[in-house]
């Protein structure tokens, strides 16, 4: 080093101060950027709950629970949530008997079956399909499937729940089959040996050996899907009509509360009129819903933890 | 017990493995189901809207006469709210990821912080269009602006972004910065130039993915109240003129490619509908472009790093 030695130490100290508030305002600004996560929670929760409590001093509580009637833009207005959770539960229901047997089977084959290079060719194929956006599965949905179905069922309207509930499905296949795959193959090989050792077949030791083990991750999978079914938006807003009808028969036209909210953010909404407040009353029910089946998976997944 | 005889046991086992072909068949139809829904829904759009794919499709504006219309609005609207989106959501996601796996400690706060970003990824995203209207639009006073949809969408894709920056850190072997430590490094530095820079291919995978997400959400850009029907562009970031750069697009109204898509496929007549399928095409090729890539890039990384 060229500079005197005399003032070097106090220099170097001077320096390593100066590093370490550097440091200090770094790590701050990290922990911010992470916390905001926080934030963003705590704004949807704050916001769902400030804007739907001037709803309910307008609806009484008891009305939005119990009427059986949403037609909150006619003149004749009522505020009943069930038609719109009617709708909201159909097509999820819908989704969930094709997506639940198909992605299970396909968890299952490509877990246990499948040789390792069929795994990594479907894949990222399935990832694909589940990035495809959602309003081109609106399309397929109303132009595509449900034309189709009014070739087996020609009373079927050209709105209706069936259609949409099955694209549903096809799209969070993916989330399901990926998530149960996962599971079954984080069940160790042991048991399987242990199984094949005793003489049993392949798919009796996915059944019986594999499957009850990873039965968390598995039941975690549905639910996960459930959650992407119930908050989906587009395929049910362009094919099922946005018609609140309170029925479960899927072959009617009707609509779920993410279809309604699109439906009234599409008309010139006033800020603050009963329309604009009723969108989060009702987005407050979805996240609610979400939220629920969000937990439940958690606790499911933890509750049945195999302990191997 | 009664022993079994050979014969018996045979037939048994051929019975079992029998049901393994029979599954074997089932689980490849339904692999298939998958794979199948995405040819057939290529193969319907590209056959509906391959007539409309011309230049002149590209240039236009909306209009009420189908034959006339183009995406032009959209096209410029999606690309200035992804630029937006990507300001937004790339800086502070990797931030979040960088925190959390390097400088966080085993505390509540932490805890607090990972079960919300899990959290998040659930929230339907519906419900970021409700938050943005209510905290961009009218709280924040940004308008049904490109700045608002911009910013929705970079909280939409944040835990995308923060989760693959974790997974891709995590991988970088501790011995990396124990080097840099040995050296005089501080913890800063050893992020900045070795931790970060070697976790590009990992966090790159994401970025794209949850870009590619953006590209095609449809349901929050909705309801912060982008308009369906937009017959103009947005004023020109770039002038001739002093100050040469301007920031008035990001107060414009605007129009984005899947609500484009939205506004003609909900119009009874076929000849919108054709326009609906051909929009459709460029936004599944936009999509699946950047979701392949997104798959290439993390193929190549898992191969060519051997620590």
């Amino acid at each position: 080093m060229n500079t005197a030695p005399t003032n070097s130490r106090s220099g170097r100290f001077a320096h390593n101060a100066l590093r370490h508030w550097g440091e200090r305002i770094i790590e701050s600004v990290l922990f911010l950027a992470a916390f905001s996560a926080v934030a963003v929670t705590v704004a949807i929760v704050g916001i769902l709950l400030y804007e739907s409590q001037a709803f309910f001093q307008h609806v009484p509580l008891k009305d939005f629970l119990t009427d059986t009637q949403w037609t909150i833009m006619f003149t004749d207005k009522h505020f009943g949530v069930a038609p719109l959770l009617a709708g909201t539960l159909t097509t999820t229901g819908v989704a969930l008997l094709l997506a639940v047997p198909i992605g299970t089977v396909t968890a299952i084959y490509l877990s246990e079956f499948a040789s390792h290079r069929v795994r990594e060719t479907v894949k990222p194929v399935l990832e694909l399909l589940a990035g495809i956006p959602t309003v081109v599965f609106g399309y397929f949905a109303l132009l595509m499937v449900t034309p189709a179905l009014q070739w087996f069922m020609p009373d079927l309207p050209g709105f209706n729940m069936l259609g949409p509930g099955l694209v549903m499905g096809i799209m969070i296949i993916p989330y399901v089959s990926s998530v149960a795959e996962d599971a079954m193959r984080a069940v160790p090989m042991h048991m399987r040996e242990g199984s094949y050792a005793m003489g049993a077949t392949r798919l009796q030791t996915a059944l019986k050996v594999v499957m009850p083990a990873a039965t968390s991750g598995v039941v975690a999978a549905y639910i996960l899907g459930i959650s992407r079914a119930v908050g989906e938006t587009m395929v049910v807003a362009v094919a099922a009509g946005q018609q609140p009808n309170f029925t479960f028969d899927p072959r009617e036209s009707g609509a779920t509360i993410t279809a309604f909210i699109v439906q009234v953010a599409l008309g010139d909404l006033p800020h603050g009129s009963l329309e604009y407040q009723s969108i989060f009353a009702v987005g407050l029910v979805l996240v609610l819903l979400t939220l629920f089946f969000n937990v439940l998976g958690h606790v499911v997944r933890k509750r049945f933890r195999e302990a191997y | 017990m009664m022993a079994y005889d050979a014969q018996a046991v045979r037939r048994l086992v051929a019975r079992g493995k029998q049901w393994d072909k029979v599954f074997v068949i089932a689980g490849l139809l339904c692999m298939m189901v998958g794979v199948l829904t995405l040819a057939l829904l290529l193969v319907g759009l590209i056959q509906d809207g391959a007539g409309r794919l011309n230049w002149q499709f590209f240039s236009h504006f909306p209009s009420r006469r189908a034959e006339q219309a183009g995406i032009l609005s959209a096209i410029v609207g999606s690309s200035l709210v992804m630029l937006v989106t990507a300001l937004a959501a790339i800086p502070l996601g990797i931030a979040a990821g960088v925190y959390l796996e390097e400088y966080a400690g085993r505390n509540w706060v932490t805890e607090i912080i990972e079960v919300n970003v899990t959290n998040l990824a659930g929230v339907p995203s519906i419900v970021y269009g409700l938050l943005a209207l209510s905290l961009f639009v009218y709280g924040l006073g940004f308008g049904q602006s490109i700045l608002s949809a911009g910013l929705t969408l970079a909280l939409l894709i944040l835990p995308v972004i923060i989760v693959s920056t974790r997974e891709a850190i995590r991988a970088i072997p501790g011995i990396i910065r124990e080097g840099a430590y040995a050296l005089g490094a501080t913890r800063w530095q050893t992020v900045r130039d070795h931790v970060v820079p070697y976790s590009t291919g990992g966090i790159l995978t994401g970025v794209i993915i949850g870009l590619a997400r953006a590209i095609g959400e449809t349901a929050p850009v909705i309801t912060i109240g982008a308009l369906t029907f937009i017959a103009f562009l947005p004023p020109a970031p770039v002038s001739g003129e002093f100050p040469f750069l301007s920031f008035e697009w990001l107060r414009s109204p605007f129009t984005v490619m899947p609500i484009q898509m939205f506004n003609w496929l909900s119009r009874p007549q076929a000849a919108f509908q054709e326009n609906a399928a051909a929009a459709g095409v460029i936004l599944v090729v936009m999509t699946l472009v950047m979701n392949a890539a997104a798959i290439w890039l993390r193929v190549r990384y898992r191969k060519r790093i051997k620590w």
